[in-house]
């Protein structure tokens, strides 16, 4: 037990754990239940069934009623403990009237039925995580989800891509060649800093729809494909990929193009993971824009589709819950492989 | 370290195959222009990009804010002068919005003004004790830290829609408040607890961002520093003063900059949490401009252009300064 207690206090400089060290673990536990709670909540609220997310008090984890076939009734009927004057007995409601419960005796159906004060029963309920909200999600919303859940990965993926060779081709002139209006090119993409997207809101429809391209998801790839602070973050780091190496390739006859992506590529990756990571991110998670340009149902990404539920028939919380947690699912399972990865990432760009 | 290097060189591989197929092309492009034009070349998409998304629209947007009409399409929209913003300008008196032509400009104005400057001190505020709390020796700081910061990741739908669902009416929230004297409590609904709700989750889903970046400024600050201020004994609070503070800084600056910018284009969270209201309670300026551009009908282009190239040139000096200050302390470091 003391060794125990030793482990847990111990500090990795081989200090004493001092009062400041209770209240800083007091924070940080309240930050993780203030952090997690929220996300954990809704995803457990997920696996409620619509009867259970209706209920007050709120169950802490989804209950469902326990039911029983009784001979004589189609549906199965919900199980009660019912107090007496004589003890508890577990009865099987047939219906509710009022105040009073009509129940019967799952064991014995041909006895009369008993007439109880609803507050004298109390459901039979055990816990359990049901798939029925994702299951009603999954019907209804038809076609449609399974082609809001591609648009966003096509999206994803192709906007991603595309950023990474855009800037990074870029970011290899501005960094490797010494040319004419080099520094008026590095200002032009640095200004794109200063216009975001809410900005230009207005000549952007325009011109996507000028284009041709609104409800289609070349719409949302476009537009913000060139990104100012991947351009900067690449062109930094190829700044310390020695030219020598460039020299030696040159010697070689290798082309530029070459030169671009077996030199300078595979030495820039770990620049070229970081601002893929925050392509990718912030792709899924896009909303204004893909909220202008597309506005056909098939058309929509996953966002806007989860967006959308709680307008068009008031809010279905056990299709929304399911839906959220869906939603959420594919970033929540890459943090927790590229955590270190992506902080390390922003503490050393400041970028996202 | 293994499988950050293999998720890296994955990224690589997926850029080189399809590298390799055009190299011949480039390749010929080269001999044909000779090397010297070759960075254009490589500028050429990502230039392109900027000046069709980016810069050309900025020119297009003083366009717009100076014609009129329900139409997209530039050479279909008459000439209307400075017409635009004399609309959104035109007020009885400045700090009565009802007393406006456009009163909801004006609430989004005065809504904005009100939230940026509450939001961003709190965040910044937190995010600051979060990242001395994270930089000290503790256990598990790895996973505090990840825990901190695993909200950024949420898309603004999903976290408005997790807090809407924790403060509608039959929420766990009330239930957590039944203790202390509470009812059934809409949240949303009260226009004061709107705003209030609005500050909290927008801070609770951007805190961890900020976190990190001064986290990484606290450890930037060397070692030898605080060993300095151990030797003389200096109390907790002294070192925080006279050492850490000052020498976070211009980071510190840099944050704050970062997150006002941010913070005054607040718009998807709050769009699905209240849809701006109740009434206009809620609705910041980025809202107004979507609502008047495009939710609106007749849409009005002209309207949202000029209320945008506000919104820009509010942008433009906070970029500025930014810029300016990072150089500094660049130069300085």
């Amino acid at each position: 037990m003391h060794s125990l207690w030793r482990f847990l206090t111990r500090r990795r400089s081989g200090e004493k754990t001092d009062w400041t060290d209770w209240v800083i673990y007091a924070y940080l536990i309240l930050g993780l239940f203030l952090m997690l709670a929220p996300v954990l909540w809704m995803a457990n609220s997920s696996f409620k069934s619509v009867g259970n997310l209706a209920e007050w008090p709120p169950t802490v984890l989804p209950m469902v009623s326990e039911t029983v076939v009784v001979a004589g009734y189609e549906a199965p009927l919900p199980l009660y403990d019912v107090t007496t004057d004589t003890g508890t007995k577990r009865l099987a409601q047939v219906r509710k009237i009022g105040l009073k419960a009509q129940m019967i005796d799952p064991d014995n159906p041909e006895a009369a039925k008993i007439s109880v004060n609803v507050t004298d029963i109390t459901p039979v309920r055990y816990m359990q995580f049901g798939l029925g909200n994702y299951r009603t999600l999954i019907a209804e919303s038809g076609q449609y989800l399974g082609r809001n859940l591609y648009n966003s990965i096509f999206i994803t993926t192709v906007a991603t891509i595309i950023t990474l060779i855009m800037n990074s081709m870029a970011a290899f002139a501005l960094s490797k060649y010494q040319f004419r209006g080099r520094n008026t090119a590095l200002l032009a993409i640095l200004a794109t800093l200063m216009i975001p997207v809410t900005v230009v809101l207005v000549p952007v429809f325009l011109i996507i729809s000028e284009m041709g391209l609104t409800n289609n998801s070349w719409g949302i790839i476009l537009p913000v494909v060139a990104t100012p602070t991947g351009v900067f973050l690449l062109r930094q780091y190829m700044l310390t990929i020695p030219d020598e190496l460039l020299e030696a390739a040159r010697m070689d006859h290798a082309s530029e193009w070459r030169i671009y992506w077996r030199i300078i590529l595979p030495l820039a990756t770990p620049a070229l993971a970081v601002v893929g990571i925050f392509s990718i991110i912030s792709r899924w998670n896009e909303f204004l824009l893909p909220l202008l340009v597309l506005n056909k149902a098939e058309a929509r990404t996953l966002q806007l589709a989860l967006a959308g539920y709680q307008t068009e028939t008031g809010i279905r919380y056990d299709q929304l819950l399911a839906m959220t947690t869906l939603t959420a699912l594919p970033l929540a399972i890459a943090f927790i492989f590229l955590q270190r990865y992506i902080t390390t990432g922003i503490a050393s760009t400041g970028i996202k | 370290m293994q499988r950050r290097d293999n998720f890296a060189r994955f990224i690589g591989a997926m850029i080189a195959l399809p590298a390799r197929a055009v190299e011949p092309f480039f390749a010929g492009l080269q001999r044909l222009i000779g090397v010297k034009k070759m960075p254009w070349v490589f500028l050429l998409p990502n230039l392109a990009a900027v000046v069709l998304f980016s810069l050309t629209p900025v020119f297009i947007n003083i366009f717009y804010s100076v014609t009129g009409s329900d139409n997209l399409y530039p050479g279909e929209r008459p000439y209307v002068g400075n017409a635009n913003y004399a609309t959104l300008l035109d007020c009885g008196n400045y700090f009565d919005p009802s007393t406006c032509s456009r009163d909801l400009f004006w609430r989004a104005i005065g809504n904005t003004i009100i939230f940026v400057p509450l939001q961003v001190v709190f965040m910044i505020g937190v995010a600051l004790l979060t990242a001395i709390c994270l930089n000290r020796d503790i256990r598990a700081r790895g996973f505090f830290r990840g825990i901190f910061f695993f909200p950024t990741m949420l898309s603004p739908v999903v976290v408005a829609l997790i807090w809407k669902w924790i403060l509608q009416g039959n929420g766990i929230l009330n239930f957590m408040l039944a203790p202390f004297g509470g009812g059934k409590t809409e949240w949303l609904v009260d226009p004061s607890m709107a705003f209030f709700w609005s500050i909290f989750i927008t801070i609770w889903a951007h805190m961890g961002f900020y976190a990190i970046i001064l986290l990484a400024g606290l450890q930037s600050i060397p070692s030898d520093v605080y060993e300095a201020a151990k030797m003389d004994r200096a109390s907790p609070w002294r070192v925080f003063r006279r050492i850490t503070l000052p020498l976070l800084k211009p980071v510190l600056f840099v944050v704050l900059i970062l997150a006002i910018i941010r913070s005054v284009q607040t718009f998807d969270e709050l769009y699905i949490l209240t849809g701006g209201g109740p009434g206009s309670a809620t609705m910041l300026i980025v809202q107004y401009i979507y609502e008047t551009g495009f939710a609106a009908s007749p849409r009005n282009f002209g309207l949202a252009a000029a209320a945008s190239l506000m919104l820009g040139a509010v942008v433009l000096a906070f970029t500025m300064i930014q810029l300016q200050v990072s150089r500094k302390a660049r130069d300085n470091a």
